[in-house]
């Protein structure tokens, strides 16, 4: 089987710095890919690489199976959509969403028809003859997706494209983009910052940092096995714990993980450990509790109706030995 | 500092200052602060410079008696009628053709270096490019209008580079060319044409750079992206975008191409141009009806242009 995109040893350097650090990775055909990190990570350079906006320093490049080192944007099949959408401001939203079809010289009545059919796939159907700038920022986004899927690209690039967006149009925005993928069933690529948002819609996700990839996994195994202090610290909530507390409870010293939903409070007295309430967080149907337990910090989950715990009061917690995760990458 | 910190801190508190009072006032009347700031500067283009235009369109309408040399005022389009005399007629086109010719060439060359510096420039490259482009316009225009003419003339420099590098052929054949041509550069409508585009090139360029500048990168990037070869992306995005600045020049270098009258009096042959026209009816002819419809030719033009441009959706990307 081909890879969709295949990332081997490639590097690319802006003078001193290394925005993408001999990079290895490979994307399957069909799948929903997400590159996950801080800014400044090199998510969205590699973003860049395959869309062709940038040339790799070292390394080489595939796209279902052909070598694109050298190739211009115009002429890989991948489509992007952009951060802040790039809609042309001068061309409505039917120019813009046929532009691609307009370049490659695809009859105007297919055009019109291809248009229509893009425009209704992104519910904006009647809003052909707006400009870009009559148009919210959910509506540019959803235009920006048609222009793109509009050429039938193998691969679909997406750079933080809900980054713009207010908390409710985003989620809802997230539904309609898996929907999208599962019925045109081509590539997505998708970077991103928000680690929820990772692993609430991709297939893998490859966590970054500093130019390198720390991890590529299913969103479950990154969340429950992250390989690495910096993944479990990024994609957040889990409890690092340090060599000298698994030492002292374990007995083996190394960096490892426990989520907090493994946390149980037990009574006094029992349990593994003890610790202190440092703080307390009200979230709904659910707390956050930090705790301190001898200088380890430990995040509990405490749900609605459980006994009620105060900052101070000593809590005693437990928790089944297989669910600590030792992190293969202990730097 | 303490009566100080009473007067102004506390709501309500008597005002002594007539600053004070006539912030105040300002504050609770926002029109009238609006209506005294655009006084003046309407006032001055109200009457001063509508109604003088309007006065100039005015005695456009009257006519001159042919043997008292007075005005008489009645309404009239004799003088309209003589702008259409073969003698007048030919000024007309001369100076429409020497100015679409200067606002085109002044566009082609200014293309590439507003796109450089709205594309590539930054910090100090920018600086330069500023000033590179605006030093021109720091010197008085009668002395860059007669150093060129040195440059220009048959002793000049640029006949010196031409035999420097033994092209003078091509300077012979250039100044042998029919209409254009004459006995040397500073003595034909090439010379006239090339101190044009010098003069005015900085007012193409800046609008042009304005109008680059506000196309985002990404928007270049989007068009390659959906498979446009940079040639189709110039002409569908770049082009497109950059037209409302390139207009905006345009204005400037075609009017004031049409209105001037001391280059081509300078440099040139002897034929005449609107503005030269217009200078020389209102002087010695004594003939202001006629100067003064010489001179509404440039602004039906312009109006008629800029319809036209709008027309054309130029405006649509502002």
């Amino acid at each position: 089987m081909t890879t969709a995109v295949l990332f081997s040893g490639v590097s690319r350097h802006f003078g001193d710095v290394r925005a993408v650090d001999n990079v290895d990775l490979s994307i399957k055909p069909g799948e929903f890919f997400a590159m996950l990190g801080p800014s400044g990570s090199g998510k969205t350079t590699c973003l860049r690489l395959i869309a062709g906006f940038d040339q790799p320093t070292a390394g080489h490049m595939e796209i279902f199976g052909e070598t694109v080192d050298g190739v211009p944007p115009n002429r890989r099949s991948v489509n992007t959509v952009f951060q802040d959408y790039a809609l042309f401001p001068h061309m409505n939203v039917s120019e813009n969403v046929a532009y691609g079809l307009m370049i490659q010289g695809v009859p105007k009545d297919e055009q019109e028809s291809r248009v229509a059919e893009a425009l209704e796939l992104v519910k904006l159907s009647g809003y052909g003859d707006r400009k870009p700038g009559q148009l919210s920022g959910g509506q540019r986004q959803r235009v920006a997706l048609a222009r793109a899927v509009i050429n039938r690209p193998k691969v679909l690039l997406l750079d933080e494209p809900l980054g713009a967006l207010d908390l409710k149009l985003r989620e809802a925005m997230q539904e309609e983009l898996k929907t999208l993928h599962r019925s045109l069933g081509i590539t997505f690529v998708f970077v991103t910052h928000d680690q929820g948002e990772a692993l609430s819609m991709a297939d893998r996700v490859a966590v970054f940092n500093d130019g390198k990839i720390m991890q590529v996994a299913s969103p479950k195994e990154i969340y429950q096995h992250p390989s690495s202090r910096f993944v479990a610290d990024f994609v957040g909530s889990s409890n690092i714990l340090s060599p000298e507390f698994t030492n002292s409870v374990l007995g083996q010293a190394a960096w490892a993980s426990l989520r907090p939903e493994a946390i149980r409070i037990v009574a006094g007295g029992s349990g593994r450990i003890s610790s202190r309430c440092v703080s307390k967080n009200y979230q709904g149907s659910t707390s956050r509790i930090a705790l301190d337990a001898g200088g380890q910090s430990l995040t509990v989950l405490l749900h609605d109706g459980d006994e009620s715990i105060e900052i101070g009061d000593e809590v005693a917690l437990d928790w089944d030995a297989d669910k600590v995760h030792i992190m293969e990458d202990q730097s | 500092m303490t009566s100080d910190a009473t007067t102004h801190g506390m709501a309500g508190s008597p005002r002594d200052g007539i600053l004070d009072r006539l912030s105040d006032t300002f504050w609770r009347r926002p029109r009238l602060f609006l209506a005294l700031l655009l006084a003046p500067p309407l006032l001055w283009l109200g009457v001063v410079y509508l109604g003088s235009l309007f006065a100039l369109l005015v005695h456009s309408f009257f006519s001159i008696d042919e043997f008292s040399g007075l005005i008489k005022y009645e309404l009239t389009l004799k003088s309209y009628a003589e702008l259409f005399r073969a003698a007048n007629f030919d000024i007309i086109v001369r100076t429409l053709t020497m100015a679409t010719s200067v606002t085109i060439a002044a566009a082609i060359i200014a293309f590439p270096i507003a796109y450089y510096a709205a594309r590539y420039a930054k910090g100090r490259w920018k600086a330069a490019f500023y000033i590179g482009v605006m030093l021109p316009l720091w010197s008085s225009y009668l002395v860059k209008v007669y150093a060129w003419k040195l440059v220009l003339a048959k002793e000049g420099v640029l006949s010196w580079l031409f035999s420097v590098f033994h092209m003078e052929a091509v300077l012979e054949l250039l100044l042998a060319t029919p209409v254009i041509g004459g006995s040397s550069l500073s003595f034909s409508y090439i010379g006239t044409f090339l101190v044009f585009v010098y003069v005015w090139l900085p007012f193409m360029i800046l609008p042009t750079q304005a109008a680059l500048e506000r196309v985002p990168g990404n928007l270049l990037e989007a068009s390659s992206d959906l498979g446009a070869k940079p040639a189709q992306t110039f002409r569908k995005v770049i082009f497109p975008l950059a037209l409302p600045g390139m207009i905006a020049g345009s204005i400037f270098t075609f009017s004031l191409t049409m209105g001037d009258y001391i280059i081509p009096q300078i440099i040139g042959t002897s034929r005449l141009f609107i503005g030269q026209a217009v200078y020389a009816q209102q002087g010695t002819a004594g003939n202001i009806p006629l100067a003064a419809a010489f001179t509404v030719v440039p602004v039906v033009i312009m109006a008629f242009y800029l319809w036209m441009a709008k027309r054309q959706g130029a405006f649509d990307a502002i």
